[in-house]
């Protein structure tokens, strides 16, 4: 892949990256980070072509734990965002408030 | 199994690596909006999962079933832990994801340096060492924000005399050893400069005090992005590069809104404590006499008054007390009073924290107001009860020039006619300072658990 085709997606992606998230509230905050920490896990990608390459033990061994951290980021990443999401859905009124909707 | 013929031909491949990094565009963007938060964060998993079926489709791996292992070892580890975390420990989980992501980015890079070959790959090899450095930082910087927010460490600022010499020699020092590693592509030299780079990463964030954590963590979070991104470049995989890039854009721009609902720039809480003093704040409690106050005289207040503002804060979330105040708010809004929850930007330990807790006890959205809503709004309130909030209400963040909080946009609560703070203690808050308005004269104090608290104000109110 040639350096100029890089550094275009590379340019393109930080506009879309500010792009996305230049006005979100502050009540999303949290969430977003954790959603956006959950999908650089994707270097799992990496760490498993590494694993995939190694001959040798050691840098076998030193892959497979890249391999197990970033699936801890990956999984774990998206599990607690969706936990703290789940909380701001299905909103009904507590029991015996608010049943007079403002 | 050894190395087998690839399934998928390096057209399909790239096609479903656009498909996967379309997901994670849509992922944020949906997350940026509480409608579509869910399904957002859901289309951003199915992106993962389009992403990992490709790889394994598309080159020529060995050791398949040791990568399938290491893969369940990681999610057996992740998921349980997920799934259970208290939300009120959400914002150190977070830190701890990010910092394995970071430190996962950082071996990748190490191990491809051997393949980086001849000095003509000098950019490759830039990128090798960029990974190094950054996703050692992360990783570093990450295991100490945990500690603090986990409270295994105090979560006041660490500084010594010499950090800031000693900060700069490890940085220069990183910086040659980046520049050696580019030049000769030297393992050893690599292994060196991660070392630095973790060095690095513990001495950015000793000196960051407590309620600027969370900020710390979102500029990790970016910095893994990044990392993320240059680990790309190095391995030629385009999906590394536009999801790493756009966490890194989208996680700076994250951090600079964090930091502005502080009143804060990113520089200054990252090296304000280099400069000596400002963030230090006082350990020391005085002996000013407080009006301090039971449960039914608070009941008291809180029943006749017409207009409520309760401010929720980190006392709250600790002490799991979200439902409680959500009854005591339905017990008052049946008595025909007005109640209202005024959130600061930074209530609980991570902007948007409180939003997350309430949400789980069900308090109604409307009844959630941020602060440039309700600020206008304290004149006009009967009480504003203060749950286990305490720097975020300090009028000393406006009144008081050389305050660690100093400039940091507060809730109005002084403007109310009464103020009812539940509190543990008379120690001072998470910036370590004295606030003022606890000595007031219509300032009353009620000791305790906030949970404990707040079910015996609600008993009271519930007899009234």
């Amino acid at each position: 892949m040639g350096g100029v085709e890089v550094l275009t997606i590379l340019v393109f992606a930080v506009f879309v990256g500010f792009e996305v998230v230049s006005k979100v509230s502050s009540i999303l905050h949290t969430p977003l980070m954790s959603g956006a920490n959950a999908i650089h896990g994707i270097i799992l990608v990496g760490a498993i072509t590494v694993a995939g390459q190694a001959e040798d033990g050691w840098v076998l061994a030193l892959a497979l734990l890249a391999v197990v951290l970033a699936t801890a980021n990956l999984v774990g990443g998206f599990v607690v965002t969706d936990r703290m999401l789940e909380m701001f859905r299905g909103r009904r009124p507590a029991p015996g408030a608010k049943e007079d909707a403002r | 199994m050894t190395a087998s013929a690839p399934l998928l031909d390096p057209t399909w491949t790239a096609l479903l690596y656009l498909a996967a990094a379309v997901c994670f565009i849509l992922a944020l963007k949906g997350l940026s909006s509480p409608k579509h938060a869910r399904r957002g964060n859901l289309v951003g998993a199915l992106g993962a999962a389009i992403a990992l079926v490709t790889v394994f489709l598309s080159s020529r791996l060995a050791n398949i079933p040791w990568i399938l292992a290491a893969i369940a070892v990681g999610a057996a580890i992740a998921a349980p832990v997920a799934r259970r975390v208290k939300m009120t420990q959400m914002p150190q989980l977070v830190a701890l994801f990010n910092g394995v992501g970071g430190g996962a980015a950082a071996l990748v890079a190490l191990l491809e340096l051997p393949h980086a070959g001849a000095p003509e790959d000098g950019w490759v090899r830039l990128a090798i060492v960029f990974t190094l450095l950054v996703g050692a930082v992360s990783f570093a910087g990450s295991a100490v924000t945990f500690a603090k927010l986990q409270e295994l460490m105090t979560t006041r600022p660490v500084t010594f005399l010499g950090l800031p010499v000693l900060m700069g020699a490890v940085l220069l020092a990183a910086l040659a050893a980046a520049g050696a590693v580019v030049a000769t592509g030297s393992v050893p030299l690599a292994v060196v400069l991660l070392a630095l780079g973790l060095l690095a990463g513990v001495l950015l964030v000793l000196p960051v005090g407590g309620a600027d954590v969370p900020i710390v963590i979102s500029l990790l979070n970016a910095f893994t992005g990044l990392a993320v991104a240059a680990s790309g470049l190095v391995l030629g995989n385009v999906l590394l590069v536009v999801a790493g890039t756009l966490v890194g854009a989208s996680g700076t721009i994250l951090t600079r809104l964090m930091a502005a609902a502080m009143g804060r720039s990113v520089v200054h809480i990252m090296f304000g404590a280099f400069r000596g003093g400002s963030t230090a704040g006082s350990t020391a409690v005085s002996d000013r006499p407080v009006r301090s106050s039971s449960p039914e005289d608070v009941a008291v207040l809180l029943g006749y008054a017409q207009k409520v503002i309760i401010v929720p804060g980190y006392g709250l979330a600790v002490a799991q007390g979200q439902h409680t105040a959500a009854e005591l708010a339905g017990a008052l809004e049946a008595r025909g009073i007005d109640v209202e929850f005024a959130i600061h930007p930074v209530a609980g330990r991570m902007p948007g924290h409180m939003n997350v807790l309430l949400a789980e006890a069900n308090v109604p959205y409307e009844s959630l107001k941020e602060m440039s809503e309700v600020n206008s709004e304290f004149r006009q309130a009967d009480v504003a009860l203060v749950v286990g909030a305490n720097d975020v209400v300090n009028p000393a963040a406006k009144s008081t020039p050389g305050s660690p909080i100093y400039g940091m946009p507060i809730l109005e609560v002084a403007e109310a006619k009464q103020v009812v703070f539940l509190k543990r203690s008379m120690r001072p808050g998470f910036a370590g300072i004295e606030n003022e308005l606890l000595y007031d004269p219509k300032t009353a104090l009620l000791f305790g658990d906030a949970k404990d608290s707040l079910t015996q104000v609600l008993g009271a109110v519930k007899a009234l």
